[in-house]
């Protein structure tokens, strides 16, 4: 069984729903996302999802491309995010999700790139410009070496959710919003429908993981109550580490993370 | 390749799209796909490209340029004289026609030089529809005047401060509006690069130009030309003259940015120093670094500063059937000025790519032979940046 997926079963029998927080990786810096990481950590998230800076990130806002550009004009290069990713399995043993775009994994060959994030510690992969035609390698390449994570949105056809839950594994992501990540719109009843319909689809065979412009507590509380398995917050995450001095990054992060939290424990 | 099965051109194409795209793309593709052959369709834009835009356009025998050289026939296919002063009126009145049909109320797209937004602006204009460009910041800077334009055509342009403020980061913000108003919004692309259809549609759309040289060719010489020559930055103009003409015996070129050379960093030559990879939508030719990042691009002209392809030109090289070579700003400078001086024409910076290559065919070859080149644009909008490339050089 997958982490993810023991993740998930392990939350189900806690009557708990999963917090997944999404970072970019080497943003600011490579200190200031290990401090971060501590600080998720200590505030109970149950999956991380950790950003790989593409130059051309298209399903991105700007919150994520800002930091996706610091990350870059750090130095933040494969090899050194895998060292990085060995560094965190020192100190834990979270299910860690890598999201990028396909390109990244393309250039160094899919079965190369997922074999080496697999050693480092990667137990899943997001990749939000990778459509179900043209995932064959990709997917055979990941097989028994990591889950792939893939998205679907609340205009995607019936016939299409049945073809992605299929080769989605781990959970199953509902794009929130028609728009890029961090986009404020509050939260839509087509969203609230888009959830519970999946969820009758899929009957439960999948988690549904909900993510794009989730930044607060009450919106977790408030998806959670419709019934997604998971939440993913990133944008407000990356805002909070923007404006927060490192000092004092690990502890402002674990209570935010905390507030988030809370609303994913369901009531005995 | 008539109609690429999957959308690939051998393994070039394809729909690398976020999901929320993907009811956008399936409903352009079967509205193409009922459109295309639809014959009210066509009579349609027929009218709208022969007495609106000012097809067909002339072939034009450089008589001066070619005897000047000493070589092969020049021939120049007027693209130039198009309304608007570039071949992308072909496309825009096409998709905003098909738009038009889909009952879409707004058209957003990108551009590079300007050319595009100025063609989707007027298209718009012509057929009541409303129209949002996205514009690299630099690009809007050095073309400033087809930032004017499109606003005295009614559109607005959005200039992108992002990444290198180029063409491609105008299709990053370009795609990232689609997403979000997906359900009302037509993307108008510009070039034939992007998710299939994209690049098969422009693909057709621009295919006017290759069948009237062909036409135009066989009253001349009563045969296709020996070589036929177009720039390449997405490649929408030179897939456009070269696809009707794959078939025959023609030698193709296909001429990209080398800006200030290959082994430099400052080009946008994809197919001649890229490597496979996938952005915007599509695997193909692409500038990128060790790491699968896309790199800067640098050309002398906007429209061409583009460090992706269109994906059948990625398939036609690697099946070597139409040789891609380069030229550098001093060669495209060069052949501006000597267009301009013997044949009183002034091309666009892009189509002086062309040129400039036609310069070297035609120089080695017989005056029995012919060279037909795709002069894509007019070179107003660039004649204030070749100024300033002239008095940089002069003062250097």
């Amino acid at each position: 069984m997958s982490k993810i997926k023991e993740k998930f079963a392990e939350l189900e029998r806690k009557n708990q729903k999963a917090l997944i927080s999404y970072i970019m990786a080497g943003f600011p810096n490579e200190k200031a996302t290990i401090s971060t990481v501590r600080g998720l950590v200590k505030g109970g998230t149950d999956i991380i999802e950790l950003g790989f800076p593409f130059s051309d990130p298209l399903a991105d806002g700007q919150i994520i491309q800002n930091a996706s550009t610091v990350s870059l004009e750090k130095g933040t290069k494969i090899n050194k995010f895998f060292t990085l990713v060995k560094k965190i399995r020192k100190e834990t043993d979270i299910p860690l999700v890598l999201m990028t775009y396909t390109n990244i994994l393309y250039h160094k060959g899919y079965s190369k790139f997922i074999k080496d994030a697999k050693k480092a510690g990667i137990d899943g992969f997001i990749l939000p410009d990778m459509s179900i035609e043209e995932s064959k390698e990709y997917i055979d390449a990941a097989k028994n070496n990591a889950d792939t994570i893939f998205l679907i949105s609340p205009n995607t056809t019936k016939k299409r959710i049945e073809k992605i839950s299929k080769i989605s594994t781990g959970f199953l992501y509902l794009v929130a919003v028609f728009g890029t990540t961090g986009i404020k719109t509050g939260i839509k009843n087509y969203t609230l429908k888009a959830i519970k319909d999946v969820k009758k689809q899929t009957k439960g065979k999948i988690p549904i993981g909900v993510g794009f412009g989730v930044s607060t507590p009450d919106d977790v509380k408030k998806y959670i109550s419709a019934g997604a398995d998971a939440v993913i917050v990133g944008s407000a995450y990356l805002k909070l580490i923007e404006k927060t001095p490192q000092n004092k990054l690990e502890t402002k992060i674990a209570s935010f993370t905390k507030r988030l939290k809370k609303h994913t424990i369901l009531k005995q | 390749m008539k109609y690429p099965k999957n959308g690939r051109f051998g393994e070039f194409g394809g729909k690398y799209i976020p999901e929320t795209l993907v009811p956008a793309i399936e409903e352009l593709e079967e509205n193409y796909l009922k459109f295309k052959n639809d014959k009210n369709f066509k009579k349609e834009l027929d009218y709208y490209l022969k007495v609106y835009a000012g097809r067909p356009t002339p072939l034009y025998y450089a008589k001066n340029l070619s005897e000047k050289l000493g070589g092969s026939k020049i021939y120049l296919k007027r693209e130039d004289l198009l309304h608007g002063g570039a071949h992308k009126i072909n496309n825009t009145l096409g998709q905003a026609l098909l738009a038009k049909k889909m009952n879409k109320k707004r058209i957003i797209a990108e551009t590079g030089a300007g050319q595009h937004g100025v063609a989707t602006a007027m298209a718009c204009a012509v057929l009541g529809m409303k129209a949002e460009v996205y514009m690299g910041y630099k690009d809007t800077i050095r073309q400033k005047l087809n930032v004017f334009r499109m606003n005295l055509l009614g559109a607005k342009v959005h200039p992108v401060k992002s990444g290198s403020k180029t063409l491609k980061d105008a299709i990053n913000e370009a795609i990232r509006d689609w997403i979000t108003n997906v359900e009302t919004t037509y993307y108008l692309l510009g070039s034939a690069v992007g998710p299939h259809p994209y690049p098969v549609m422009v693909r057709d759309f621009q295919s006017v130009i290759g069948k009237e040289i062909k036409m135009q060719m066989k009253k001349i010489n009563n045969k296709a030309p020996d070589s036929v020559i177009a720039c390449v930055g997405g490649g929408s103009n030179a897939i456009g003259t070269f696809y009707p003409l794959v078939d025959t015996n023609a030698e193709i070129i296909g001429v990209e940015a080398a800006g200030q050379g290959l082994k430099s960093k400052l080009h946008s030559a994809t197919l001649s120093a890229g490597s496979k990879g996938v952005l915007h939508g599509m695997m193909t030719y692409l500038l990128q670094d060790e790491e699968g990042q896309i790199t800067e691009t640098h050309s002398i002209s906007a429209g061409l500063d583009y460090p992706g392809v269109g994906p059948e030109h990625s398939y036609y090289k690697d099946t070597k059937r139409i040789k891609y070579h380069s030229a550098t700003d001093v060669e495209v400078i060069d052949a501006f000025l000597m267009l301009t001086r013997t044949e009183g024409i002034i091309p666009a910076l892009e189509s002086a790519h062309a040129i400039a290559e036609a310069i070297k065919v035609a120089r080695k070859g017989k005056n029995s032979e012919s060279i037909v080149v795709t002069l894509s644009g007019r070179g107003d909008k660039d004649v204030e940046e070749v100024q300033n490339y002239l008095n940089k050089n002069v003062e250097d």
